[in-house]
């Protein structure tokens, strides 16, 4: 009943290439956004900040960065993890030597840095597709894994190998507490979504997805394969370069190269299939999906009174997310985006069937 | 001769060159080369087991098998597990009815509904059965390390000692992987050559829709592939597990016959073979000889470059010619 847009009219161009056209929609949007800005920072307790909202909101950033790449350009990446290692990496680099830089800077540097190694590592994806392509990227996170790991330059010659960053901060101002910090990953995470969101409407993200459809019709037509291509590789990586620098500075604060290991390049794909393919919305949900799931299933034996140790909580999880990937692949192969869409088009004609 | 093939040449000649290198270094004790190639080799025969498993798959339906590295942790998880109560031979054909249930309900229940899908999607299916497969496999059975016990004497056995001065240690489980992994090659040609199931499975991997029409069952046909690659995964785990042990890392591991199956060709067996071989003998190599220097030259941590030596030749391999040795020459280029 009150999900309906009869009488919204649209009498200009403008008002038509809305991001958002149902009134309600915009309401909705309004009304999450002021909840996350306004009430969640008065409400949440150190917990849900550090341990869900704020890994959360980075890997959904992380989630859009890959989906552009295979869900909108249709180009598997086996190595995604090894792109936030670029990111975090470079970000640590320019803050250890540069000091006075603001990280608003250094966050744009650390996606440019990953922009720049993506664009290396998607060349193959010139003249190979597919499955090839999967074990080409796998190359890229093998290698860079390897790279952060033993050249010393990279972590400051820290004798563990492990680097630990200094605060974020910013005109001045340091973020400490945090509901501070998760101010700071929201306001990131939404710009970045709204940059991703209109480029995958413009032309740039119609060229994806017109290589992801159909490779050899996209050129007939005149999209430059090569351009395509090389372009989802190097803003999915400087989307996934800018989540690596949150995800070490603002979550982590130290870490060690195995933290942007292979299983969780696959984690970030899992993200993209469960949470839709071709959906930003869908990122959302599959980092949502993703990341809380074990959270949840930490929680769950223990309220049930049933004792289950962490080793075998985790291969439970490891059964979930395997029997739910292949489940969204056959049952909704266009992931929880998918239906949140279905939803909302039934609840367009509700109460009528048709 | 093919201009096509001048790039393919230069990088094997590389290759082979950069193989030769260490033996014009005056400190390389011949002996010791030796030996590093030989166990080089050996592991590349283990690589080639799983790669094997993996080309058969793709061979016969298309599908690019994520999950063959974890059924190779899970049969020798069942082995392992099972051979604690009864004799080897009884554990071995326990896991052979498993691994043949496991491709029954593969078949029934991710292959059947997604028929006629794109490679990638299967590809994804595939990585879905592989995190299923490493729960399941760690939940039932566990997830410390455990040990195949083959009943082989473990200390190594000295040849040719009348020719390099020390001699040259050989493990005798290696000897047996080496010949295990010949045994099963010659059974899988004998197989594929001279069974109608063989040939059935021949002429699918040629072309699904013929096939179908001359009345082979496909559904059929892609039980028996996916339960042989299961017998071909629990060969490899057997053999793995008498040398390195049964635990959860032999998953990546087995991810190195990924770049093994792009080197050797997708669809061919014998270029699994190949493939192996020289990934396992470039590595060792690398690692041994090339790391040194490396480490000396950058001021590195550590080596370690064996994490992705075969990644990046299969790179290179892919970039000069990307349907490998001994694949077919039919593939999508954009």
């Amino acid at each position: 009943m009150l999900y309906r847009e009869n009488g919204q009219f649209k009498s200009t161009y403008r008002a038509d290439q809305q991001v958002l056209p149902i009134r309600q929609d915009r309401w909705f949007m309004a009304a999450v956004l002021v909840f996350a800005f306004a009430v969640v920072p008065f409400i949440g307790t150190q917990y849900t900040f550090q341990a869900i909202l704020i890994p959360f909101l980075i890997y959904s950033l992380a989630a859009i960065g890959v989906n552009l790449l295979v869900g909108y350009c249709g180009q598997i990446s086996l190595g995604s993890a090894a792109f936030m290692a670029v990111g975090a990496y470079a970000a640590y680099n320019f803050a250890v030597r540069v000091p006075q830089l603001n990280f608003l800077v250094i966050l744009v540097l650390a996606g440019l840095a990953a922009a720049a190694v993506g664009i290396l590592f998607g060349t193959p994806s010139l003249r190979i597709k597919g499955l090839y392509l999967a074990v080409a990227t796998l190359a890229a996170q093998f290698f860079l894994d390897w790279t952060f790991a033993r050249v010393k330059w990279f972590s400051n010659y820290s004798p563990s190998g492990a680097v630990s960053t200094t605060p974020v901060s910013m005109f001045g101002f340091t973020f400490e507490t945090p509901a501070e910090k998760y101010l700071f990953v929201l306001s990131v995470v939404v710009v970045m979504t709204l940059v991703a969101k209109n480029l995958v409407r413009s032309h740039v993200g119609r060229a994806w997805m017109a290589i992801r459809d159909m490779d050899v019709a996209a050129k007939v037509i005149g999209i430059r394969p090569v351009h395509a291509k090389l372009t989802a590789f190097a803003v999915s990586s400087f989307f996934l370069g800018i989540a690596g620098a949150l995800w070490g500075f603002v979550h982590l604060g130290s870490w060690e190269p195995a933290a942007f290991n292979l299983s969780q390049s696959l984690r970030l794909l899992f993200m993209v299939i469960i949470g839709g393919m071709g959906s930003i919305l869908g990122s959302f949900f599959g980092a949502a999906f993703i990341w809380l799931t074990p959270l949840f299933l930490n929680q769950v034996p223990a309220a049930l009174g049933v004792q289950l140790s962490t080793a075998t909580i985790s291969h439970i999880e490891l059964m979930i997310f395997g029997s739910l990937i292949v489940f969204f692949l056959i049952a909704e192969p266009h992931g929880l985006a998918r239906l949140w869409a279905i939803g909302k088009e039934k609840l367009r004609l509700w109460p009528f069937p048709h | 001769m093919n201009k096509k093939n001048l790039p393919v040449i230069v990088l094997l000649a590389a290759l082979a060159i950069g193989t030769l290198l260490p033996l014009l270094e005056k400190s390389t004790q011949p002996g010791f080369y030796v030996e590093v190639v030989l166990g080089g080799l050996m592991s590349g025969v283990l690589y080639s087991l799983v790669a094997m498993g993996f080309a058969l798959i793709f061979k016969a339906s298309g599908v690019f098998n994520f999950a063959q590295g974890a059924m190779v942790l899970f049969a020798a998880l069942c082995i392992a597990r099972i051979a604690e109560h009864v004799p080897l031979w009884a554990a071995l054909g326990a896991t052979l009815v498993i691994m043949t249930a496991f491709a029954w309900l593969i078949e029934r229940v991710v292959l059947r509904p997604l028929v006629n899908q794109e490679g990638i999607v299967l590809f994804m299916a595939t990585l879905g059965v592989a995190f299923f497969l490493d729960g399941f496999g760690q939940t039932v059975w566990g997830s410390d390390i455990y040990t195949i016990d083959l009943g082989l004497a473990k200390e190594p056995m000295l040849i040719l000692e009348n020719v390099f001065a020390g001699g040259i240690l050989v493990n005798r489980d290696d000897l047996v992987a080496a010949a295990l992994a010949a045994l099963l090659l010659l059974a899988l040609a004998l197989f594929f050559q001279k069974t109608a199931t063989g040939r059935a499975l021949r002429a699918v991997a040629d072309d699904h829709q013929a096939a179908q029409s001359v009345g082979i069952p496909l559904n059929r046909i892609w039980v028996i592939v996916w339960a042989v690659a299961g017998v071909v995964a629990m060969v490899a785990g057997t053999v793995w597990g008498a040398k390195l042990g049964v635990q959860f890392s032999l998953q990546d591991v087995a991810l190195k016959a990924l770049p093994v199956v792009i080197l050797g060709g997708l669809t061919s067996v014998p270029g699994a073979i190949v493939g192996g071989l020289i990934v396992g003998l470039g590595e060792k190599i690398a690692e041994v000889f090339l790391s040194p220097i490396l480490v000396k030259t950058f001021d590195l941590a550590g080596g370690g470059i064996e994490n992705w030596f075969a990644y990046v030749l299969a790179l290179l391999f892919l970039l000069v010619r990307p349907e490998g040795l001994f694949g077919e020459r039919h593939i999508d280029r954009v």
